[in-house]
Formats: structure tokens, sequence, C-alpha cells
């Protein structure tokens, strides 16, 4: 179980986080939606640790983020970047055997390519794939390739930042469908941070609406649609009057 | 606008210096502590050796051959005015081998790779790479800069003196077609006036300036800022450093050696 306890944190003078509070259950699906710019990401990086909390706790577990041992924290851990964070110079199966390749889950080389592969059948990628480098994927398959990577070493708990961003419909469908699939086959704790309601509905259990730096709305996605709160309306039905300022 | 301003801008514009050569110099002492301390990636290390080592051999033997036989010709003309024009073997090879070739040889690296690092790593930077290494348990201080600057500062030396052999055949091929010195006359000047002092010393000069080099590249791209306007301002910056101090170390180094 992930919680986050009146976590705050400023860039200067701009005050991202101001509060926020939020538990995360294990084998949940959590959605984070909320406007561009209302620090979503900063929130994920800072439960990661790549991003410190200026004050507030963030547990894992009952523990501490920050005074968990790093390796065995992360080890817990994958994620799937917004811009797929792909190494340009590692072919397609080094990119998605990489954990297995290095380090303390490191493995032999042929076993690691032999789970890459089949991590990348995984997500609807052809085992041709796997020799070729990111910058000869589309934007899709390089989406598909974070995605083998991020479930590469089997985690506990997965993140996704804006999954589907810069997809077309089709291509955001697939993938919202293999994140659903993936993390109730693995049994595995997700949150993702997306302003796609048709990724919501697709992904969420729970759903939390982070807006001025604090967590505005939370409750299972099938409340979602009926509640009252005036920024959770006009979120999810994209109008630009309401109580969340258009201009911003 | 208040009468200060000015001041306050030159304040701030110390000010952000003296930040920048701190976060430099703890940058600097993390890359060197992390050098001892495993995981190692030798894979990383042997890939750096070849992109700094073997491919900046071409660009630096050019420089290196060039600046000998311009070297000759100018020692010659200058020689001819007091009668000195044997000379030109010695000189050359010592000139190169204490000075042009390690510092031409250093800013000719640090143009081709100090740059290209800072560019590298500036985009894995823009791009969320460096979170990703982050999140795959994977330090970047380790994967990134500690193979780049071992391999620098055990490159630049080697580059150093193939770059000194090549400046001083270039003398040689000046000296003996184009000036009429005798084959076997320059090659004895060149060997007996040079001693294995000079050639330390510019080994370890081209220790010193590749270290130099790696660093700045992956201090400037670690640190870019965001967009292809930054990571373009971090390269320019890593090259800007770079020769700076290179030139700067140079003399440092010099008066170490040489001053009497």
């Amino acid at each position: 179980m992930i919680t986050l306890t009146d976590v705050h944190k400023a860039f200067g003078s701009n005050r991202v986080l101001r509060g926020v509070n939020l538990t995360i259950p294990s084998g949940e699906s959590m959605v984070i939606i909320g406007g561009s710019g209302t620090g979503k990401s900063v929130l994920l990086k800072c439960i990661l640790g790549l991003v410190h909390a200026d004050t507030g706790s963030i547990t894992l577990d009952g523990e501490d983020v920050e005074t968990a041992s790093r390796d065995t924290f992360l080890a817990r851990f994958g994620m799937l970047f917004q811009g797929g964070a792909l190494f340009d110079s590692l072919p397609v199966w080094q990119n998605v055997a990489f954990r297995l390749l290095r380090g303390s889950l490191k493995r032999p080389k042929d076993e690691a390519r032999a789970i890459a592969i089949e991590k990348l059948r995984r997500v609807g990628l052809k085992p041709e794939t796997a020799d070729l480098f990111p910058a000869e994927l589309s934007g899709g398959m390089q989406k598909r390739v974070g995605l083998a990577r991020a479930i590469a070493a089997e985690p506990e708990i997965i993140f996704f930042d804006e999954p589907t961003t810069g997809l077309d419909p089709i291509m955001a469908g697939v993938i919202n469908q293999l994140i659903r699939e993936i993390v109730t086959e693995m049994g595995a704790t997700a949150m993702t941070i997306t302003h796609d309601m048709s990724s919501v509905r697709a992904i969420a259990d729970r759903v939390a609406m982070l807006h001025d730096g604090v967590i505005q709305w939370t409750g299972p996605v099938t409340e979602m649609d009926a509640t009252a709160d005036p920024y959770v309306q006009q979120f999810i039905h994209g109008r630009a009057e309401g109580p969340i300022e258009a201009v911003r | 606008m208040s009468i200060l301003a000015p001041v306050a801008a030159i304040g701030r514009l110390v000010l952000g210096g003296l930040a920048t050569l701190g976060r430099l110099a703890l940058f600097g002492v993390e890359a060197v502590s992390h050098l001892f301390r495993p995981p190692f990636y030798p894979k990383e290390f042997l890939h750096a050796l070849m992109q700094i080592g073997w491919f900046s051999l071409p660009v630096v033997g050019m420089t290196a051959l060039f600046t000998g036989g311009a070297l000759a010709l100018q020692i010659y003309a200058g020689g001819a005015r007091f009668s000195a024009e044997s000379v030109v073997p010695s000189i050359v090879a010592i000139g190169m081998v204490r000075e042009l070739g390690p510092v031409l040889g250093g800013l000719m690296v640090a143009a081709r790779v100090a740059s290209s690092i800072a560019a590298e790593i500036g985009t894995m930077k823009v791009t969320e790479q460096i979170d990703a290494l982050v999140t795959l348990s994977t330090h970047p201080m380790k994967y990134l800069t500690v193979p780049r600057v071992l391999a620098a500062t055990l490159a630049v030396p080697v580059l150093v003196a193939v770059g000194d052999s090549i400046g001083i055949f270039g003398g040689y091929l000046v000296g003996v077609n184009r000036l009429g010195f005798n084959p076997a006359t320059y090659l004895k000047n060149t060997r007996e006036f040079l001693e294995w002092s000079d050639i330390a010393s510019g080994l370890w000069k081209g220790a010193a300036f590749g270290f130099i080099v790696a660093l700045m590249g992956c201090f400037y791209g670690m640190h870019s800022g965001r967009g292809a306007q930054g990571v373009g301002r971090a390269t320019k910056s890593a090259v800007v450093a770079a020769s700076v101090l290179i030139l700067a170390t140079n003399y440092i180094l010099t008066e170490v050696f040489f001053s009497a």
C-alpha cells in the first residue's frame, strides 16, 4: 500500500503540491486525473524518489520511501514513461531486459533475451522487433516496448505516466486494454497519470482528481460520473466553465 | 529602473558563477568517488574508449601533422634571423611533446567529445531516459559519467602520444622535403634533445585534459535545460568550459613541471 500524507513540493515560488493525502491499496489500479501542469507527474516522481518532497511523508507498506534501501525499493517498481524513455543506443530487447542484464536481478544473456522476447510478445510485438533500435519504431510500438520494459522484472507496482499521449484512438485503446490486462493478471498495484478519459474508464479501479496541489476528489471509477463534485464534473465533461480556470 | 540594478545584475552573475563552480566541484568529487565503488560497467567503458579514443584519432592526427609542419616552417624562418636554423628538429620535438601535442589534442578532443557527451546526456535528460535509468535501479553517475571520465582520462594520453609522433613526423617531412635537412641528422637531433621528462609531462597533461573534457561533457549534459535550446546551451557550455579549463590547467601544469 502506498500512502501519501500532507505532501508538499514547490519549485521556487511555484507551489505545485500543497498537501496531498492519498492512499493506494495493494492490488488496485489508481488513476490520477487533472489538468496539464497540476503536478501529477511531480507527484509520481516524488513517490519514486526522482523528486524529493519538501514536507510530508510517503510510505510504501509502512516504510518511508526516503529512508528505504533504494535498490530494494526500486526493484519493486516498473514504470512506463510518457515518451517511452527508451535508450537510443540499445536495441529493443536490451531495453526490455535492461534490469535483467545488470544489478541484483542479473540473468544469463540468453535467458534475459528470451524473457524480453516473451514480454514483447505479451504486448503484441513480434520477436523480429527485438533487434531493432528505438528510432526505428513508431510511437505506438515505442509505448509497447516501454510497457514491456516496465513489466520485464515482474514488479509489484507499476506506474504509467500519460500512457496514451500522442497515440491515435485505436492505438490508445490497444495500450489501455494491455495495461488493464497486465495489471489484472500480474495482480500489481498500478498508478496511472492521465487526462485521457477513455484511459480512466479502461484502467481505473479508483480515481483521484488532483487540482490546485491537493486531491480534490477520490473514489471508485464507478462513482465518478455520478459525483456532484464540480471539479470532477467539469473535467470529465471537458467544460470551459466551472471552478477550474480554463486559462492557466 | 533602480540605479543599483547594474550592481544587482553583476552580483547575480557572480553568485551564479560561484554556484556553478560549487556544483561542478561536487560533481567531480562524486564522479571520482564512484570510480572505485562497484557496480562497474565494463561494456560502457569499452564503448566510451572507442568513441573517445579510436574515433578521435583522425582529427588529432591531422591536427598534429599540420601543426608539426607549420612549426618547422616557423622555427626555420625565425631561426634564420640569428643563424639558428639547425634547431628546427629539436624545437619541433620539444614544442610538440611539451605543449602543442597535449594542448591541441586536448582542444580537438574537447570540441569533438565534450560536445557529443553533453548532447547525448542532455538529450537523455530531456527525454526522461535518465529518470528511466534510476527507476531501473541504475545510478546515472556510475552508468553514464564514470565510464566516460575513465575512458577519456586513459585515452587522451595515448592520443597525445600518437599526436606527438605524427606532429614530429610532420616537422620531419617539411624539414627534409621543403627545408633541405638531411634525414639522418634531423632524426638524430630530434632524439638527442628530447628527454623522457618532456614526454611524461605531455602525457600527464593529456590525462588531465581527458578528465576535464569528459567531466565537462557529463556535468553540462546532466544539468541540461529543457528542450532543444537547453541541450544546445549545455553542449556549447561544455565545449567552452572544457577549452578554457584545458588552457588554464596547461599553464598550471607547465608551472608545476618546468618552473625553475
